[in-house]
């Protein structure tokens, strides 16, 4: 992951904080030095052995393969795949995670977006499927997938996350697994579909109606209570995914999305939209997307992924191969609204920097965040913050417990025990350059 | 609904024009349905007891169709006890005395955390057998309700089950819960 390697001069670059950070025009500015040193023949210091000669290798000798209809990845990139929760398909729910830790920028693929499936992905024919729209509205009605084609389509990136993303950091200890399996329940696509609100002006909307209903075709037939703000607001059936119709484990043939709302309130499948005047405490929100609190309370109707952050690179799975500059690099996001402001720490909090947010940052969305940073071989511990456009604040993990607790015990990687997790994450880097998870 | 029904019969097309002039911009794109023929998708109970079909179950009429249809992931008596080839808990146990145990989600029962007693009828009908939901009769699902709230002690064993008195079983944990939404959105 060097971008530089080695001893180019630190006197060059502009620290910006404490153990290594430095300014984000720092790369920038070794590249312009880089580009003028082959200019003139000289320059700054690269270290390693002196390369090899040039050779041609033997794909560029015979010709490649044929075209596939539908492309898959490189096999050489064939770890860059989703880890499943309930490979041999028991009698249970089944979690696919997204590999953060390999992927980069602020869209993650189709083939690698984390699906919760609660009996199976089913294979639903799109031409006899239908969404229908009753309750609390004038004029009860089905749409076919062929009519919701004829209505204006709108097109906006929105993040998903499991309320149970990052459920082991209620830990009381830090529990060692990569970012896949700490926050894979998370990932950010480009939706396209026709806005629930566009729907509701066919139907018409009752004005007792409060509160709506959403329920799958899939055999789990999920249900949840959404209110009916949301559905006047950014609701959307979407059928697009990055283009292209939804994966089955995402929802084929439509789904309801709710940006910045727990992923399972996202109903995928969707077949039944009711509007009612109170919500129906479906199982789903009578125990499962509940959070207890120390107080011996529970949270009821959380919803909303509140800002969050984590840095994808460095982390465990991704160590560092020998000092130098690498770039820090992460995801932020919140349901409220954009990211404004994200800052990283190399030394556990005690000093912060700003990162570089790259555009462009979008409401609801993944957005990326960088800093170069200088890794001068002793111990680090990298850390990133995030604040949305409302000004909430990543909280940090002592302010996050103070409120929400930790659990007795550590719990096993995949259990869910408790919901909407978002603190502050540390990765500690040791001499070696090994990357653990750790809490400071 | 006899207007409703004359309308439908006399041609959807017609009273698709008619729901278009009503709503001016409507695109008349949806089909109307009378709510007769959307009953067999019309499944959601509400808290109060509203949707509840006809039909009644005790505990003892539950316990066999529990035994045949829910032990395999359940356990015996709903206690939870298998797991999985991998080891994993097949299934939460549906029956238990286990206390609450600080902020851990997996130890939240229907006893001791459910806030209403319809939403028990609601999912075991939607959701279960999990290898073949919707399969069982409204009368299969009340007992099996009977039985699941009985063996928990939150109704008399004798108690029937149905869309009168199912809404009114007291659950302990009613008054257990913060309402995070709205407070904390933007759609205040």
């Amino acid at each position: 992951m060097a971008r530089f390697s080695g001893n180019t001069e630190a006197h060059t670059v502009e620290h910006v904080g404490a153990n290594g950070l430095l300014h984000r025009r720092a790369l920038l500015r070794h590249g312009a030095m880089f580009a003028g040193a082959l200019g003139v023949g000289a320059g700054i210091k690269i270290t390693g052995a002196a390369a090899e000669p040039l050779v041609e290798a033997p794909w560029s000798l015979a010709p490649g393969d044929p075209v596939p209809a539908y492309q898959l990845p490189s096999k050489f990139a064939k770890n860059v795949v989703r880890t499943l929760s309930n490979p041999d398909f028991e009698p249970r729910t089944s979690q696919s995670r997204t590999p953060h830790h390999l992927l980069d920028g602020t869209i993650t693929p189709n083939g690698v977006f984390f699906t919760i499936v609660h009996d199976g992905v089913p294979e639903i024919d799109p031409g006899v499927h239908q969404l229908l729209i009753h309750g609390l509205v004038k004029q009860p009605l089905l749409f076919s997938l062929e009519t919701l084609l004829r209505f204006p389509l709108t097109s906006r990136v929105a993040f998903l996350e499991c309320g149970g993303n990052s459920a082991p950091l209620f830990s009381p200890e830090p529990v060692q697994a990569d970012v896949q399996a700490l926050h894979g329940l998370v990932s950010c696509a480009e939706w396209t579909g026709v806005k629930l609100s566009t729907l509701l002006e066919e139907t018409g909307v009752d004005p007792r109606a409060k509160w709506f209903i959403a329920e799958g075709a899939d055999a789990a037939h999920v249900m949840r209570s959404v209110p009916l703000a949301k559905a006047l607001d950014d609701a959307m059936i979407a059928l697009y995914q990055n283009g292209e119709p939804l994966m089955p484990g995402n929802g084929y043939p439509m789904r309801l999305l709710l940006p910045g709302y727990e992923g399972n309130m996202n109903i995928k499948y969707v077949r039944r939209i009711k509007l009612l005047p109170e919500p129906a405490m479906s199982y789903w929100e009578s125990q499962v997307y509940t959070e207890p609190l120390p107080n011996g309370k529970a949270y009821q109707f959380y919803f909303v992924n509140e800002v969050k952050s984590f840095i994808t690179q460095p982390s465990p799975g991704r160590p560092l191969q020998q000092p130098g500059v690498y770039e820090i690099s992460g995801i932020a996001y919140s349901g409220t609204g954009k990211i404004s402001r994200v800052q990283v720490s190399a030394d556990g909090g005690a000093s912060w920097a700003e990162a570089a947010l790259q555009e462009p940052v979008l409401s609801k969305a993944f957005t990326r965040f960088r800093m170069p940073w200088r890794w001068n071989g002793g111990p680090a511990i990298l850390q990133s913050r995030a604040w949305d456009e409302a000004g909430n604040a990543q909280p940090t993990r002592a302010q996050f417990v103070a409120e929400r607790g930790e659990l007795s015990s550590v719990p096993p990687l995949l259990a869910f025990k408790n919901h909407h997790f978002n603190a502050v994450v540390s990765w500690a880097i040791d001499s070696k350059g090994a990357v653990t998870h750790a809490y400071a | 609904m006899r207007t409703h029904k004359i309308l439908l019969l006399s041609g959807v097309c017609t009273f698709a024009i008619g729901i278009g002039a009503a709503f001016g911009e409507s695109r008349n794109l949806g089909r109307p349905i009378a709510p007769a023929d959307m009953a067999p998708w019309d499944i959601d109970i509400e808290p109060s007891g509203a949707g509840l079909p006809a039909g009644s179950g005790t505990s003892d009429q539950g316990a066999p169709i529990f035994a045949d249809n829910c032990a395999s992931c359940h356990g015996d008596g709903g206690r939870g006890a298998t797991t999985t080839t991998s080891g994993a808990p097949a299934a939460p146990p549906v029956v238990s005395d286990m206390k609450r145990s600080g902020i851990d989600d997996t130890t939240l029962t229907i006893a001791n955390f459910w806030p209403y007693a319809p939403p028990l009828f609601d999912y075991i009908r939607r959701a279960m057998p999990w290898t073949s939901p919707r399969s069982l009769t409204d009368d299969q699902v009340y007992a099996l309700t009977a039985y699941i709230l009985a063996e928990n002690k939150l109704i008399d064993a004798k108690q029937v089950i149905n869309a009168q008195t199912l809404p009114k079983v007291q659950m302990p944990n009613r008054n257990g819960f913060i309402i995070r939404f709205p407070g904390s959105t933007p759609h205040d």
